[in-house]
């Protein structure tokens, strides 16, 4: 069977679908934060795809702000996540929970 | 009209004069008491300079637009009248002699100053209501009359019986008042203006403009005259009143406000139709009789002259209702003399014995307090009506009205409270000034200053000669439809003699039983021998009728109840079912929804992405 | 067959990323972030392998670069900086589980009723080649703001980090 856009697609769904499980089921911050990344690149793919199957460049464009976007994103999130470990110890969702009521 | 400008300074001067000592001078008593002094005095001059300028003649109104609402147009307007300029001649006159004899008996009270400046906003208030050309200007300054009175009878608030009073007084006129103010929307959704001249020409073209209502709208109005005139059945307030210091019962519970309610009939008698007018007439008659009967067995030196106010007022509404406006004016403007002159006589007294107001204390001041003795006779023959005092003129004037109107009952009633008031009036005359003390006050009594003694020889002249000065005419080419030509003042002397010779020769008849009697029973009394005749009647005199005591057991009691009730009502259901409802609900969802926050970050992301799905689900359907 | 290589690479690829995504959040043998980090290597590089079959070169090269190369060297410095061995062994909760199979499966279930729903021309031949010529001049012309706006995006992240990693933060 030939590949075309809908099996890139599907693949970019179930990666997303995993990543989305990563980000709900584990405990390690920094694990979930790899989950965001697979989620990222999930869309990543659908959105380079659509830019081969539909002839324009844009959305490949549009992945490498992304990646960039994703680079900062990353930096930053990692830096808060270690400033957030320094203070509590710890890098469990479980253990932060001071946004209770 | 010339000099246009002096009424609205007239009026409002003694506005400025409250505000300017409640500002600046509240601490100097002597500047205080002379600015406020000085307003009304400026007042008096530049009515009297108006009147000479335009006459009693003129009818013109000076008017400014104040709002407008919709069709509802108010103006501020100053109506000219006859009427008016005679009552802004008693307002500043009588009321300027008030207040120079205010600096004399108030002259050792610390809140002297604030004294002055009610008694200013009074009188800018008292200007207003006379002034006023339409209903809601007239209906405020009717509520101003009320709150200064409220603040001058509680001056000393901190004896709680003027507390007291002062509450009693504002709220029983409250009563009178709600229904004055249902007669002005009534007479304003039905003829759609409040302007009195456009009212009277609208009544006059078509006399059946307020239809079936008429009655009822008549007696509205009339309302607002029996709270503030204490007419009866809202009469108690003015005994009350007299907690007050002497001055303001002279001032503003004998000559001027409690005589608004009498000048509010005249000014708007072309709404009362026959029906209400019929009313009017019963019920004066009837204050007038009950009054001058509890009169009689009152011992306080002011609740008796209180009463006779009360009384002298019947005279007055019965005469309005009687369709003579002639002569309630004339009566409220000689009473507005003699009253106040009694009054001041009275805290003249009451200053001299250090304010001890029972008669049975007093006695054989005569020698002591020869002004006030002789001025306090004028204004008691004055009172009494006999020749050729003022009080003659104005009362036999009110009988030979009752004899127009063929109301031979009112007449009777009118003669026999003429003869009471010489009984209840000599009964104190011959109680406080004549006889032996009764007490060691009265031995050691001595006449008042010259600042207290000068306004009781005014007065006690115009209660005198004020029959016969051409007050009456004034009055007359004001209402009567063809002026009458003025006489001379002989023939003014004697005038009641050929107008109603039956009235007049009663007035004087009435006048020697009373005095008769009061002569037997009183002359060399040591107590009141009235009680041992009279029996249960003197002690149901005594206790005014036992009024206070009715009012007290169905109104207070009634209203206690409602109010109870309602408190209920706002307690249980609305605070605690309806509001409760509302805040446990509130209260509930808000507990609820506390579990969303676990603060747990999975929880937040799970429940974001239900929420994209939801979002999603709806924009890709 | 000239089309028949690339689709058999293409289910390559595709395997390999999903598998190694799924061994990113849950591996049945270690619960060690160092582990999770590496698989997330292996995804992207075989994202990368999907992406030259897209045809878009240029972005398969940043792919590695950036993500292999910068972002999880990051990931390592952090979980080597952190010393997580002591928190590996927790339990997963059932409340988490059936979260995130419910969520999973709802947002699935979107996906695939629109995937099905819409019509796709994927039949069509792509005319275009992508390559990396045509995507910097689109780049350096069309997108030349939003390019520069990046960049001071960057600069803006670097800074937040530098702040955000001082010690005496407070």
């Amino acid at each position: 069977m030939h590949v075309g856009l809908e099996h890139y697609l599907t693949v970019s769904f179930l990666l997303f679908a995993l990543g989305l499980l990563g980000v709900i089921m584990r405990r390690n911050l920094l694990v979930i934060y790899m989950s965001l990344e697979l989620m990222l690149n999930a869309a990543n793919l659908a959105l380079v795809a659509f830019s081969r199957f539909n002839n324009k460049l844009d959305g490949q464009v549009l992945v490498f702000f992304i990646i960039t976007v994703a680079a900062a994103e990353v930096s930053v999130g990692l830096a808060l996540i270690v400033a957030l470990y320094r203070r509590r110890r710890s890098a469990h969702v479980e253990d932060l929970t001071s946004m209770k009521f | 009209m010339k000099y246009e400008l002096l009424p609205w300074l007239t009026l409002f001067l003694p506005l400025f004069a409250a505000v300017f000592i409640t500002l600046f001078t509240l601490r100097c008593k002597t500047l205080s008491s002379f600015i406020s002094i000085g307003a009304i005095v400026a007042g008096f001059i530049l009515t009297v300079v108006f009147i000479s300028a335009n006459g009693f003649q003129i009818r013109a109104e000076s008017v400014r637009t104040w709002l407008s609402i919709g069709n509802l147009q108010v103006d501020f307007g100053l109506k000219l009248d006859a009427l008016s300029l005679m009552m802004m001649l008693i307002v500043t006159g009588v009321g300027g002699a008030i207040h120079i004899y205010s600096r004399g008996y108030m002259r050792e009270d610390p809140g002297m100053a604030r004294f002055f400046a009610f008694l200013s906003l009074f009188t800018f208030s008292m200007l207003g209501i006379v002034l006023a050309n339409n209903f809601v200007q007239l209906f405020i300054f009717w509520e101003l009359v009320g709150v200064s009175s409220y603040l001058l009878i509680g001056f000393w608030f901190e004896k709680p019986s003027a507390g007291d009073a002062a509450k009693k007084a504002f709220i029983v006129n409250r009563l009178g008042d709600f229904g004055f103010l249902l007669g002005i929307l009534m007479v304003w959704g039905l003829l759609g203006s409040l302007n009195f001249s456009q009212l009277q020409g609208q009544l006059a073209a078509n006399s059946q403009a307020l239809g079936t209502m008429a009655t009822i709208a008549g007696l509205l109005i009339f309302c607002g005259a029996v709270g503030k005139s204490a007419q009866f059945p809202l009469h108690v307030w003015l005994p009350d009143a007299m907690e007050g210091p002497t001055p303001v019962s002279a001032l503003i519970h004998a000559a001027t406000m409690v005589a608004a309610g009498v000048y509010m009939l005249c000014r708007v008698l072309f709404v009362l139709n026959a029906d209400a007018l019929q009313v009017v007439a019963y019920i004066g008659g009837f204050t007038a009789l009950l009054s001058a009967l509890i009169a009689i067995q009152q011992n306080d030196i002011k609740r008796i002259i209180a009463y006779s106010t009360l009384s002298q007022l019947g005279y007055m509404v019965m005469a309005v209702g009687l369709g003579g406006p002639t002569p309630a004016m004339f009566h409220l403007t000689t009473h507005a003399f003699f009253k106040a002159l009694l009054f001041l006589s009275a805290g003249s007294v009451i200053t001299a014995l250090h304010h001890e107001q029972d008669i049975w204390k007093m006695g054989n001041l005569k020698s002591k307090m020869p002004v006030t003795f002789w001025t306090f006779l004028a204004g008691a023959l004055a009172l009494s009506g006999i020749f050729p005092f003022s009080g003659f003129y104005s009362k036999d004037s009110i009988l030979g009205q009752a004899l127009v109107r063929h109301n031979y009952l009112l007449f009777g009633v009118g003669v026999f409270v003429a003869c009471l008031t010489t009984f209840y009036i000599f009964r104190l005359f011959f109680v406080v000034f004549l006889g032996k003390e009764k007490s060691d006050l009265s031995s050691h009594a001595h006449e008042s200053p010259p600042v207290m003694t000068g306004p009781l020889l005014v007065l006690a002249v115009f209660s005198v000669i004020g029959g016969y000065i051409g007050i009456e005419g004034i009055y007359n080419r004001m209402f009567a439809a063809q002026p009458e030509t003025s006489a001379g003042f002989a023939a003014a002397l004697v005038a009641p003699f050929h107008a109603a010779p039956m009235a007049a020769w009663l007035g004087i008849l009435a006048f020697f039983i009373g005095l008769a009697c009061a002569y037997g029973l009183y002359a060399k009394a040591d107590k009141d021998p009235l009680p041992e005749i009279l029996g249960p009647l003197a002690t149901a005199m005594k206790n005014k009728f036992y009024f206070d005591e009715l009012y007290e057991g169905v109104f207070v009691r009634a209203h206690d109840c409602i109010a109870a009730v309602m408190n209920g009502i706002d307690r249980w259901l609305v605070e605690g079912f309806c509001i409760g409802l509302i805040r446990g609900g509130t209260d509930l969802t808000g507990r609820c929804l506390r579990y969303f926050q676990t603060g747990n970050l999975q929880t937040y992301a799970f429940l974001f992405v239900l929420g994209v799905v939801v979002a999603l689900y709806v924009v890709l359907r | 067959m000239a089309n028949t290589f690339p689709d058999i690479l293409f289910y390559v690829f595709a395997v390999l990323t999903l598998g190694c995504g799924a061994l990113v959040i849950a591996n049945p043998f270690s619960r060690n972030p160092v582990t999770s980090a590496m698989f997330l290597v292996l995804t992207i590089i075989s994202m990368a392998g999907l992406f030259v079959l897209l045809h878009a070169f240029f972005l398969a090269a940043v792919q590695i670069l950036v993500y292999a190369g910068a972002v999880i060297v990051l990931f390592l410095f952090v979980i080597m900086l952190l010393d997580l061995k002591a928190e590996t062994m927790r339990r997963i909760k059932i409340y988490g589980f059936i979260a995130g199979i419910v969520s999973v499966g709802a947002i699935l279930a979107i996906f695939m009723k629109s995937l099905g729903a819409t019509p796709l021309n994927s039949d069509s031949a792509p005319a275009v080649e992508g390559n990396t010529e045509p995507l910097g001049k689109l780049l350096f012309t069309h997108y030349v703001v939003p390019f520069e706006v990046v960049s001071v995006l960057l600069l803006v992240a670097m800074v937040g980090v530098i702040l955000l990693s001082k010690k005496n933060l407070d």
